[in-house]
């Protein structure tokens, strides 16, 4: 919606005039601190490394307890994170980090930036790529051996990395 | 300056001894009657505390605002505890001059005030699968209409200059799991606020105190609480919650990505599920809403949609906001069902349940915006259809 038109003329007056609010420059330290942004091609991934077989010590210790020790989630209450590839389009889909999410990378952000859920932000780098190894590892789409870093992580191939499409909306046209 | 009502204080203050009449004492802070009870249904959906939802209970809510205390909630993360004073918003990314503001900075932006409704992508969720709910609070309350205060986004970003390079713009929340989502920077340059004022007070910490990004229409997520970071990229983030979460999977088992706006809806919220009427006059009167601009019409039904009449819609109906319309009805004892449907001013009809799930299947889960019946049985119960 346009902004009103008094808005808009008192925005045309002062233009010339100092700005309003003018903030202070961000420094390059706390835009690194804070920007946990992962994109799709892996721009923004740290340096770091890990392998699911040593994720699995890490899953074991910090994950397991709400997502059950192979990644079944507990019912009701976290979510399953392995399973369901090839059920997207039956009567009962089951969508998990496997079956559903586009991106491996989507992973790495999610944990970095939100898990384990009780101290989100307290894995190390190699803590988060081994952790990120071993999810995808339980949905077999890494070898127990496969060294994810800030190069290899973007390669991961996910089963259903082309099954989003656009906003097709409105799909129902109602007419009486 | 004195006025005589002070000689009237004075008398006032002379009361006799005993049992006074002259009610209780003012609160600096109100609150409503203790014979009022309406409250949100809370449903938390991990052990951890504040995470989940509440809805807001809409049958017996008046008018087009809901009151702060009862607005829905839809918490990821739990709410987190913000001093102002130390909140701070960082705009970086493919910008020309990276910045950092505060909110007394934010706040010195010129201010404006509008009303719109927010509703959560995921409102309804279970009635498109099947699970309805008993009453209009648990299928319909995670919907809510707001007098918001604060400024244009794209003001705040004049000074930061914007490359054009950027397609999108990746907000972030200071709650504990920092949740993020992808806008795209048409939505940025057209409508988009940040806010941090609530039908007249702050933004309560439940809402994103001190600062919330507000998206016109569009759904609950992406209009981020207690928004810090807004990174402009030529990409969007594809976040956790805008992929795995918030996305519609159709019966071909590819889901549609950032289905942003609210398509129109409407729902009766009196008589409605759990209450009960008696026969003779009836006021039905419900909510419509639509985040495509204008609700410009809503038909009710009251033969299980044979017929429909239309509704009155109560002045000034604004856009993007919620609509209160009333009809009147005299039941005359027997079963019915009553159902309303609304037009927008884009020309787009709510559909019916079954055209909805003709159209999407029955997995796709969020966004749905189909017509909800309820059934008046003989002795004046309402239940869900």
């Amino acid at each position: 919606m346009a902004v009103s038109l008094m808005f808009k003329l008192v925005v045309l007056g002062l233009i010339g005039a100092a700005l309003w609010g003018q903030g202070r420059p961000a420094t390059a330290e706390e835009i690194r601190r804070l920007d946990l942004t992962v994109f799709s091609d892996g721009r923004g991934l740290p340096a770091g490394k890990g392998t699911a077989a040593r994720g699995a010590a890490v899953y074991k210790e910090k994950c397991a307890v709400c997502h059950n020790d192979k990644g079944q989630g507990r019912e009701g209450q976290w979510p399953t994170l392995v399973g369901g590839i090839g059920s997207l389009a039956t009567r009962k889909p089951v969508k998990t980090v496997g079956s559903y999410w586009p991106y491996a990378t989507t992973v790495f952000d999610y944990i970095s930036r939100s898990m384990p859920f009780d101290h989100p932000r307290s894995l190390v780098a190699d803590d988060v790529y081994a952790v990120t190894a071993f999810v995808l590892y339980l949905n077999g789409l890494v070898e127990q051996g496969r060294e994810l870093n800030e190069k290899t992580l973007p390669q991961v191939k996910m089963p259903n990395r082309n099954g989003f499409v656009p906003d097709r909306r409105p799909v129902v046209k109602a007419e009486r | 300056m004195t006025f005589g009502a002070g000689v009237l204080t004075t008398v006032s203050c002379k009361q006799p001894l005993g049992k006074s009449e002259s009610g209780a004492h003012m609160r600096a802070y109100g609150e409503r009657s203790p014979f009022e009870g309406p409250v949100r249904v809370i449903r938390e959906l991990t052990a951890s505390p504040g995470t989940g939802s509440s809805r807001t209970p809409h049958a017996e809510m008046y008018g087009t605002i809901t009151p702060s205390a009862l607005h829905f909630e839809r918490h990821h993360s739990g709410v987190p505890s913000i001093d102002p004073a130390a909140h701070q918003l960082l705009i970086h990314g493919l910008v020309d001059k990276p910045l950092v503001f505060t909110m007394t900075e934010i706040k010195r932006f010129p201010s404006f005030s509008r009303t719109y409704f927010l509703e959560c992508g995921g409102n309804s969720i279970g009635e498109q699968s099947g699970n309805t709910q008993p009453d209009v609070q648990r299928s319909h309350g995670l919907l809510s209409c707001t007098e918001w205060t604060g400024v244009s986004l794209k003001e705040v970003l004049r000074g930061v200059g914007v490359k054009a390079e950027a397609k999108w713009m990746i907000a972030e929340g200071a709650d504990a799991g920092r949740m993020a989502r992808s806008i795209p920077m048409e939505k940025v340059l057209d409508d988009a606020l940040l806010v941090y004022g609530q039908n007249g007070e702050a933004l309560r910490p439940e809402q994103g105190y001190p600062l919330r990004l507000l998206l016109p229409g569009w759904e609950g997520n992406a209009n981020v609480k207690w928004v810090h970071r807004l990174q402009f990229a030529d990409a969007p983030a594809f976040s956790a919650k805008e992929t795995a979460y918030y996305t519609d999977l159709g019966k071909d088992g590819k889901a549609q990505i950032f289905t942003f706006v609210m398509e129109g809806r409407s729902v009766i919220t009196r008589p409605s599920g759990l209450q009960k009427i008696v026969p003779g006059f009836q006021e039905i009167t419900g909510l419509a809403w639509t985040g495509k601009g204008r609700i410009t019409r809503v038909e009710v039904s009251t033969d299980g949609g044979a017929s429909w009449g239309d509704a009155v819609l109560q002045n000034p109906v604004l856009p993007l906001a919620v609509a209160r319309f009333r009809f009147p009805w005299t039941w005359d004892g027997k079963e019915a069902v009553i159902q309303s449907r609304c037009t927008d001013e884009t020309g787009f009809l709510q559909p019916t349940h079954d055209e909805l799930i003709d159209a999407r299947g029955s997995n796709s889960g969020y966004h749905y915006n189909a017509i909800k019946p309820w059934r008046v049985s003989a002795d004046g119960s309402v239940t869900h259809v």
